[in-house]
């Protein structure tokens, strides 16, 4: 067990500036109208540093570096990008605790989780798309003996980015590897609840990178978000959030002709199939861990497997056995490595959880575990914590339809395969899902007939670098992780070749 | 029978066709706060956001902002002006495949601290709106 001290305490890994200025063209820029706003730790509730209030102005200044970047960072070497890209990820291994200590105090994750998940996550993600760049070839097509075509993969230039708060570097860099190593400059702006652990990366990695190539401004969505989003000076958008924002996004891209990926989230269904409790054995244990996995990152996960299906005959028995297992889960002090469940990121997002927890009880869902805030007392009483939260139900309740991002699971029963899938499918959204059985016949099946774009079969929460992530239905468009997201920054140019000295005949 | 909450000021205009009772209201502090976005933005509207991260928030923009369609409904008209005033009426819009699986819940816009995420006008105060539910026995 270790407890890590609190950033600016002695002996702590961290000590915060008090002021995160935008990075714009390689080095610290004040914000065009002078304004900052606050960064709160959902560990205690309280500001620990202010933070650039970027604005239209500051995402022009911005592009501009990035337009001053683009031409020769699209043009230097996979070889030169791959080698930026490792080394990038040296440093993040190397510096792992530290970012690990400012990611928990800014987003309020137990610190078990980045030191062995977010950050081993994020340095691999740079190493695998430094692979990939350096693997990738283009094609070409021999048309005819005297004609050729080529395919090359070109940059599309600049790039804008915008990132959400449950993952603050993970989601940044899912985005960051890919658009690098195709040779784009790129306009990020992080979330407004978590702007700070991306600015302590780029303390450690920002002259690694030629000047311009990458530009944080931070910001709130409505005055730095928007204008980036919405610029003619982006020649494609990223986003990860929420449906209606994602639909804006949209409509901004449409405006201005460009691609635009989106991840608006999902209602995942975790299925588990009645021969998973054939024997209680070491894979018994592992599929009622797959079920605890609801409250990983206190449920502030896209793809939070935040609906169980249990067949009828396991239902009682798994559950009652899933349900003390929660129980058990240690929350407390995120900087703890023993601690399991730390902070919801921040107030709003504590509140909105509160509400689920209230309708689900109006709809008649049978709380079986939490439901609760927690005051863990002393100095991290003001901090936004809610209690691991199991209900059971149907799945036409809110509960089991909307993503309530905390740890609230909604858990219902299954007749047979058909029903499993259909309940499963019964939901906006596809983002991922779960499925638990012995019979891999059962296994490959459900996760075929599952509308997710990702199906974990007995195991969850695994995102390697190199398999391909992204939604189907109102989840939205497009793929991260994999060589797959490189061609969403990149665009094909054919060059077609003749090689033959005859005119065509035509005039 | 549908009773308005205590606190709540302003109730909105059935829109929904076909229904007789209306489907949301705005709190009393979520009135204050749209009443000077109101003089700050102008006109506004509110779409009813789901899924990822700030998902299941209503997101409010300046009028016309967000472009709605055939696939949104119109939960109800939310008049803030103070009485004798000029009416200042907000559209509340929802995606049709989201209110299948609301219908049956009404909603109280409120205001909490925060920092709510999406590009919603309220987030730089400070302040986020956020949706209380309650069931309703029947809409017709």
């Amino acid at each position: 067990m270790t407890v890590y001290s609190k950033p600016g305490t002695p002996g702590s890994l961290v000590t915060f500036k008090p002021r995160y200025e935008n990075w714009i063209n390689g080095g610290w820029v004040k914000p065009v109208k002078g304004q900052y706003f606050e960064d709160i730790s959902p560990v205690d509730g309280k500001p620990f540093a202010e933070v650039a209030r970027g604005t239209a102005e500051d995402i022009e200044l911005a592009l501009d570096a990035a337009h001053r970047a683009a031409p020769a960072w699209g043009k230097t070497t996979a070889t030169e990008r791959a080698a930026v890209l490792n080394k990038i990820a040296d440093v993040i291994d190397a510096n792992l605790e530290l970012l690990a200590v400012a990611e928990t105090w800014d987003n309020g994750k137990p610190i078990r989780e980045p030191l062995n998940a977010d950050l081993p996550l994020a340095s691999d993600h740079f190493r695998y798309f430094a692979a990939a760049i350096r693997s990738q070839d283009g094609d070409h097509a021999e048309l005819d003996n005297d004609t050729v075509s080529y395919q090359f993969h070109e940059p599309l230039g600049v790039v804008g980015q915008i990132i959400p708060w449950n993952f603050p570097i993970l989601m940044a860099v899912w985005k960051l590897a890919p658009a690098l190593a195709g040779g784009n400059a790129i306009v990020m702006k992080p979330a407004e609840q978590t702007p700070v652990s991306i600015m302590v990366l780029i303390e450690l990695i920002g002259d690694i990178l030629p000047p311009g190539v990458l530009n944080i401004v931070n910001g709130f969505g409505l005055e730095a978000g928007k204008p980036l989003a919405s610029s003619p000076r982006i020649r494609k958008i990223a986003f990860t959030g929420e449906t209606t924002t994602g639909r804006l996004i949209l409509q901004y891209a449409s405006a201005n002709i460009i691609p635009a990926t989106v991840e608006l989230g999902g209602k995942s269904a975790n299925i588990f199939f009645s021969d998973v409790a054939q024997e209680q054995d070491s894979f018994y244990e592992k599929a009622q861990e797959g079920f605890v996995l609801f409250a990983f990152n206190q449920g502030e996960v896209c793809t939070a497997p935040s609906r169980a299906l249990l067949q009828k005959p396991i239902y009682e028995s798994f559950l009652s056995t899933a349900v003390e297992r929660t129980r058990k889960a240690i929350q407390g002090n995120p900087l703890d490595t023993d601690t399991q469940v730390g902070a919801q990121a921040s107030n709003d997002q504590l509140e909105k959880i509160l509400s689920y927890i209230d309708i689900g009880k109006q709809e008649g869902a049978r709380l079986a575990l939490g439901g609760e805030r927690v005051d863990l007392g002393g100095d991290l009483s003001g901090g936004f914590y809610v209690e691991p939260t199991i209900f059971e139900g149907n799945n036409k309740m809110r509960i089991f339809q909307e993503e309530i991002f905390g740890p609230v699971l909604a858990v219902t029963s299954f007749t047979d395969y058909d029903d499993a899938i259909s309940i499963a499918n019964d939901n906006l959204y596809g983002l991922g899902a779960g499925v638990w059985s012995r019979d891999g016949n059962v296994a490959y099946r459900a996760g075929r007939d599952i509308h997710a774009g990702r199906v974990w079969i007995n195991n969850y929460h695994h995102y390697p670098a190199g398999a391909a992530f992204g939604g189907y239905k109102s989840s939205g468009i497009g793929r991260e992780n994999n060589k797959l997201a490189l061609g969403h920054y990149q665009q094909t140019k054919n060059l077609l070749v003749s090689y033959s000295e005859e005119p065509l005949g035509f005039f | 029978m549908y009773e308005p909450a205590s606190t709540a000021i302003v109730v909105g205009t059935i829109t929904v066709p076909g229904e007789n009772l209306p489907r949301v209201e705005l709190s009393a502090t979520a009135v204050v706060t749209l009443r000077e976005l109101w003089d700050e933005f102008g006109p506004l509207m509110f779409h009813q956001s789901g899924g990822c991260c700030d998902g299941s928030s209503p997101m409010c923009f300046p009028a016309g902002e967000f472009i709605t369609s055939d696939r949104d409904v119109l939960l109800g008209r939310l008049d803030i002006a103070p009485a004798g005033a000029e009416p200042r009426s907000i559209d509340f819009w929802i995606s049709a495949e989201q209110f299948e699986y609301w219908s049956h819940t009404f909603l109280t816009v409120d205001v909490v601290p925060g920092r709510g995420s999406g590009f919603s006008v309220e987030a730089p105060r400070g302040v986020r709106f956020l949706i209380r539910s309650r069931l309703m026995d029947s809409f017709t």
